[in-house]
């Protein structure tokens, strides 16, 4: 039972994360803070990729003389499958936070409630 | 030239995208000559792929001759290459359509929305052609994003609706890539036909199950397969129509696509947890069919019945997927098919209708017809291939979706798709009737009496009037498609 | 182009001359009337010399079939001249040149709106009609219906008013829910059978449980009874009378709803088949609301004081005589019911050609106006007694043959009590007919609706209304005049009820 917490703390934190996510994009009002949310939702996927890679052990893979054999690197592709998705992520929060800078400039509150009621006027 | 192809499908937009503000600035002529060049490039190369996938089989283009599974690579089978012509196509017919909405803009504006544009053709394109799962996460968000930004330009409240469209695209994104991360985890690649076959043998495992239901609830986000479908309805309506044929009529379907891919071809419809789950979507798809038949019915405005009418169209597909049988493949990619080229359609006229009178309200199409002829002459061919009368495409699609579903002895699918058969005939009759036989107000009729311009330009009119003979074509030449390609495209090569 | 493939294809330009037409008509426009009206008239009789061409083969047994291309997997658009659809295709394109030449003077007359679109959408109906005609299996069938029906709804709604548009409401929501059940049906065969092709005397037999072929049958019968106005789904028909007169005249009377009623033939003959439908027991039931339907609906029509009404229930009896004949499911049966398709068509256009003379001529509608009017318009009234009388079953006049074929056929299949109906059915006939001509020739007109009569219809109207009353009577004569309709009802009953093509007369 112990294990299950010990050695997979990691997976546990990303839970975590994955549900913070929707829970603040469903249950704050403030667009900023939905936007945070989701982007932990995204760190969230992030952290498990980079998860998956690692191996007791192992060290960055990089090539060091002398210490051959893939056990001793750990796995550099989630690292690089990540970069990605971390310029992924950045472009989505620019785009998100321009819309949200038409949306100040426009109806002048970034609150939910209040932003759908000057929408319906 | 040849052999490049496939990379020339979706490198050509990709590139034209990224040179057009710069060239917008210099000359906006200039400017929609490179662009249309673009996606007739990219249009002809799709042919060309598909031409060759079924003459030679299944094209494979390595990049950088990088060797799957450790490099990327492009499949053209028939499904991806018809899809490929698909997207294009419409890419190229609503690009043509999007002249006279941008004429008046800056140069600025026109430079971003070619950009936009562009980049979401290239985007789905490179979605519906590649054979690597995360590279198709990578093009899933490219296209999101410059989704996200066409629609957000369409005025205030469009930018609202896509901020929303944002949060809940992300989300969706995000299972998806979650998805891969189990698939990755397990197996180790990430190149689709390479997880096919290592897959095969895990296929009872939990870890496949958890990656079958978040590929599902991502993609599933991203098509609007009900009940994940709130954020369509405002961001169809608010969107610029200059825009939305396009995102309508194509960007469900790739999505769509994808779930087919992995379900028919990757996970295998016969395998493991896969009938389970397929039965879930078949549930929730019939659901859907007919909740968002009977919203549609009680919309006012034209674009949003339709955008509730796409969430149904969208379980049709979904039914079709979930029958798992050669009909029900069949069923689902004509749909796919049909849906486009019939969303597309309505979505110009709904555009040309606002373009020429600036009216979106279903009951201020009064007379419509007398004004603009041709149009509404498209529209009665869209809706009526919705409502399924043949010989339009609609039709021949739920025919082999309910053969599909007598074959699986699923009988109250059948009564699903006629149900919202008729469900479709109460709206779309209620537009066809104001169009045609109600009688506009006095005030409005002196306007139009006078107008003696033609009902809209060419740019705009032959579009609508190409797709809508293109529903009637495919509707009656549906045999060889079938027959040719969509039996081909069936995993195992068909009967 | 050769000789031999123009020949061939045959039923493909029948269907497609007035698809021609309908888009040259559209093309013409409200500027050039006399231009567009050319073009009905060309199709109209292009159609019926391409039909009555194909007729000396068919009547000496042999058929003329093309599947010009696919229509969707496994399924081919399959178009085959034979008997039975001979008889409608013969009946429909030679009515059609009659009711093209009474619409131009109806319409002109009464300086109708809308005519181009009028015009074109009659143009496509009957494209539509021998589609539905031709038809070799159940899908090209079901594409023609439905097409059919769509055609069929702009005519419904022409005035475009309240009354219209409701009554286009309820057409569409009764033919296209049959529509969708009929599609079910022919979806389920498709599946069972692997194709839909029409085969004299059936090809179900043996080919699923006993309960699922009775409920194909349920549901065909279904999607076709509808248009065929069988009790209780009738409810559109009545109301598709705001249409205009000739529209009611060719489409309510001829072509629609014998559409619906051949759709039943071709169900039971050329689907089912008769050793088939005996062992399920379900044509018997078909037979009782064929039966209910003429009782019920002639007791309605007396009840009627809107002449377009009274023929509307009228129609509704008659067409049952068709659908009960098909559902006596002997040879004899079967052939009345089918050349009651031909005798019907004509009485009734006849005596909606009447109504429609009547009602441009002097804007009267109602039959309790009618007093006297025979006075003023004895050639219209002539004719309408024509047709009133040949629909009670008066010998020499068509109807007759018919309802004597259909007495003859229920005794045949030991079922005696339909002739009980069939005679009941001639006296409600008579009871709601022929008050209408004694009042218009023996009784005096009312004062203030006298004023209306301005003497005989014009020779537009006048002369197709006279040819169809003509019709009526030379072919209750000579059964076999013209296109030897007769004969071809016997080999098609004969064919069903033996199982193959029949080579030769009866």
């Amino acid at each position: 039972m112990r294990e299950l917490f010990t050695e997979h703390l990691i997976y546990w934190l990303i839970l975590f994360l994955f549900m913070l996510g929707p829970y603040g994009m469903i249950f704050k009002k403030n667009l900023v803070k939905k936007l945070m949310s989701m982007n932990i939702m995204q760190v969230a996927v992030i952290l498990f990729f980079l998860a998956l890679g690692q191996k007791t052990g192992g060290t960055i893979p990089i090539n060091l003389p002398g210490l051959i054999g893939a056990e001793h690197y750990i796995n550099p592709l989630p690292h690089t499958l990540m970069l990605t998705a971390i310029v992924v992520s950045l472009a989505t929060l620019g785009v998100s936070l321009g819309l949200l800078l038409t949306v100040q400039k426009r109806y002048g509150t970034l609150e939910e409630d209040e932003l759908l009621r000057r929408m319906n006027q | 030239m040849k052999e490049q192809l496939p990379a020339l499908i979706v490198i050509v937009p990709l590139l034209i995208a990224l040179l057009s503000p710069l060239v917008a600035y210099f000359s906006t002529r200039l400017l929609r000559g490179l662009g249309l060049t673009a996606a007739a490039v990219s249009f002809v190369s799709a042919v060309g792929a598909l031409g060759h996938a079924l003459t030679k089989g299944p094209w494979h283009y390595y990049f950088g001759n990088w060797a799957p599974p450790w490099g990327i690579e492009y499949v053209i089978d028939p499904l991806s290459g018809l899809m490929a012509v698909l997207v294009s196509f419409l890419s190229l017919v609503v690009l043509i359509y999007t002249d006279s909405f941008l004429r008046e803009e800056g140069w600025l504006k026109q430079g971003i929305h070619y950009a936009l544009y562009l980049l979401l053709t290239a985007g789905l394109l490179g979605m519906t052609v590649t054979g690597d799962v995360f590279n198709l996460y990578v093009f899933l968000e490219i296209s999101s994003l410059s989704a996200y930004g066409l629609i957000a330009s369409g005025g205030y409240k469009a930018t609202v609706s896509a901020f929303r469209y944002v949060l809940v695209g992300t989300v969706g994104a995000s299972f998806y890539l979650l998805g891969v991360g189990y698939l990755y985890a397990i197996t180790g690649s990430l190149n689709m036909a390479d997880l096919t076959v290592r897959l095969q043998p895990l296929l009872d495992s939990q870890a496949v199950l958890i990656a079958m239901v978040l590929i599902l609830v991502g993609m599933g986000i991203k098509m609007a397969l009900f009940p994940l479908h709130g954020w369509l309805p405002d961001a169809y309506t608010y969107s610029p129509p200059a825009a939305i044929p396009f995102i309508a009529g194509v960007m469900t379907k790739v999505m769509a696509y994808v779930l087919l891919r992995y379900f028919f071809f990757i996970f295998g419809v016969l395998n493991g947890f896969v009938p389970l789950v397929l039965e879930v979507v078949g549930w929730i798809a019939a659901l859907g069919i007919i909740l968002a038949s009977v919203m549609a019915i009680a919309q006012s405005d034209f674009r949003r019945m339709l955008a509730f009418s796409s969430v149904a169209q969208v379980g049709y597909i979904g039914l079709g997927l979930s029958l798992g049988n050669m009909f029900g493949f069949i069923g689902a990619v004509f749909h796919i098919i049909n849906h486009a080229i019939m969303k597309c359609c309505l979505f110009l006229v709904a555009g040309g209708v606002k373009w020429k009178t600036g009216e979106h309200l279903i009951e201020k199409y009064a007379e419509m017809s007398r004004r603009m002829p041709l149009t509404m002459g498209a529209f009665l061919l869209g809706a009526f291939s919705m409502v399924g009368i043949p010989p339009t495409a609609g039709f021949f699609s739920k025919w082999y979706l309910i053969l599909g579903a007598i074959e699986k002895d699923l009988w109250i699918y059948v009564v699903v798709i006629i149900l919202s058969s008729l469900l479709n005939a109460i709206y779309f009759f209620r537009v066809i009737e104001q169009a045609y036989l109600k009688k506009a107000p006095v005030a409005e009729r002196e306007k139009f009496v006078e107008d003696k311009k033609p009902e809209l330009p060419a740019t705009m009119l032959v579009p609508i009037v190409v797709l809508g003979a293109c529903i009637l074509v495919v509707g009656i030449l549906n045999e060889p498609l079938v027959s040719n390609i969509l039996l081909m495209a069936f995993p195992g090569g068909g009967l | 182009m050769s000789m031999e493939f123009l020949l061939a294809y045959r039923p493909l330009w029948a269907i497609l001359i007035s698809l021609v037409a309908a888009a040259l008509i559209m093309l013409t426009g409200d500027k050039r009337p006399n231009l567009r009206e050319t073009w009905t008239i060309v199709a109209a009789v292009g159609k019926m010399l391409i039909v009555f061409s194909m007729l000396p083969l068919v009547l000496a047994g042999g058929v003329i079939e093309i599947e010009p291309f696919k229509i969707a997997r496994g399924v081919s658009l399959h178009l085959r001249a034979d008997a039975a659809g001979m008889v409608f295709a013969v009946l429909a394109s030679f009515l059609w040149v009659v009711t093209s030449f009474y619409s131009i003077g109806y319409m002109r007359k009464l300086q109708e709106e809308h005519q181009t679109g009028y015009f074109a959408c009659f143009a496509v109906c009957l494209s539509a009609t021998m589609g539905i005609a031709f038809a070799a299996n159940l899908l090209t069938f079901f594409v023609f219906y439905e097409i059919l029906t769509i055609a069929t709804y702009p005519l419904v709604v022409h005035h475009r008013d309240q009354e219209s548009i409701k009554a286009g409401r309820k057409y569409l929501a009764y033919t296209l829910i049959a529509g969708q059940l009929f599609l079910v049906g022919i979806l389920w065969v498709q599946f069972l059978v692997g194709h839909g092709d029409f085969q004299p005397g059936g090809f179900l037999a043996g080919k699923a449980s006993v309960g699922a072929l009775q409920t194909i049958f349920l549901l065909m019968t279904l999607g076709t009874a509808v248009k065929a106005g069988v009790m209780p789904v009738h409810g559109w028909l009545p109301s598709a009378m705001v249409a205009p007169t000739p529209v009611s005249a060719l489409l309510h009377a001829v072509a629609v709803v014998k559409a619906g009623a051949f759709g039943i033939v071709r169900i039971v003959g050329y689907v089912f088949g008769p050793q088939l439908l005996a062992q399920l027991g379900v044509a018997q039931i078909l037979a009782w609301f064929a039966a209910f339907t003429i009782i019920v609906s002639s007791l309605i029509a007396m009840a009627q004081d809107n002449l377009k009404k009274r023929l509307a229930f009228s129609t509704i009896g008659q067409l049952s005589y068709v659908v009960l004949g098909a559902a006596l499911l002997t040879p004899l049966g079967i052939m009345g019911g089918i050349f009651h398709i031909v005798a019907h068509a004509v009485m009734k256009i006849t005596l909606f050609f009447c109504a429609g003379a009547i009602f441009a001529t002097t804007q009267l509608t109602r039959v309790s106006e009618l007093n006297g009017i025979g006075r003023e318009m004895p050639y219209t009234m002539g004719a309408f007694t024509v047709g009133a009388v040949g629909i009670t079953g008066l010998p020499f006049i068509v109807g007759f043959i018919s309802k004597w074929n259909l007495a003859l056929g229920s005794l045949q299949g030991g079922q005696g009590v339909y002739v009980g109906v069939l005679l009941l059915s001639s006296l409600l006939s008579a009871a709601y007919f022929l008050p209408i001509v004694y009042a218009a020739f023996f009784k005096k007109s009312e004062p203030q609706v006298a004023k209306h009569h301005c003497g005989e219809a014009n020779k537009m109207m006048l002369i197709p209304l006279l040819i169809t009353a003509a019709v009526s009577i030379v072919l209750g004569v000579f059964p076999n005049a013209g296109g030897g309709l007769y004969d071809l009802a016997a080999m098609s009953a004969q064919s069903i009820v033996s199982g193959q093509f029949m080579v030769g007369g009866w």
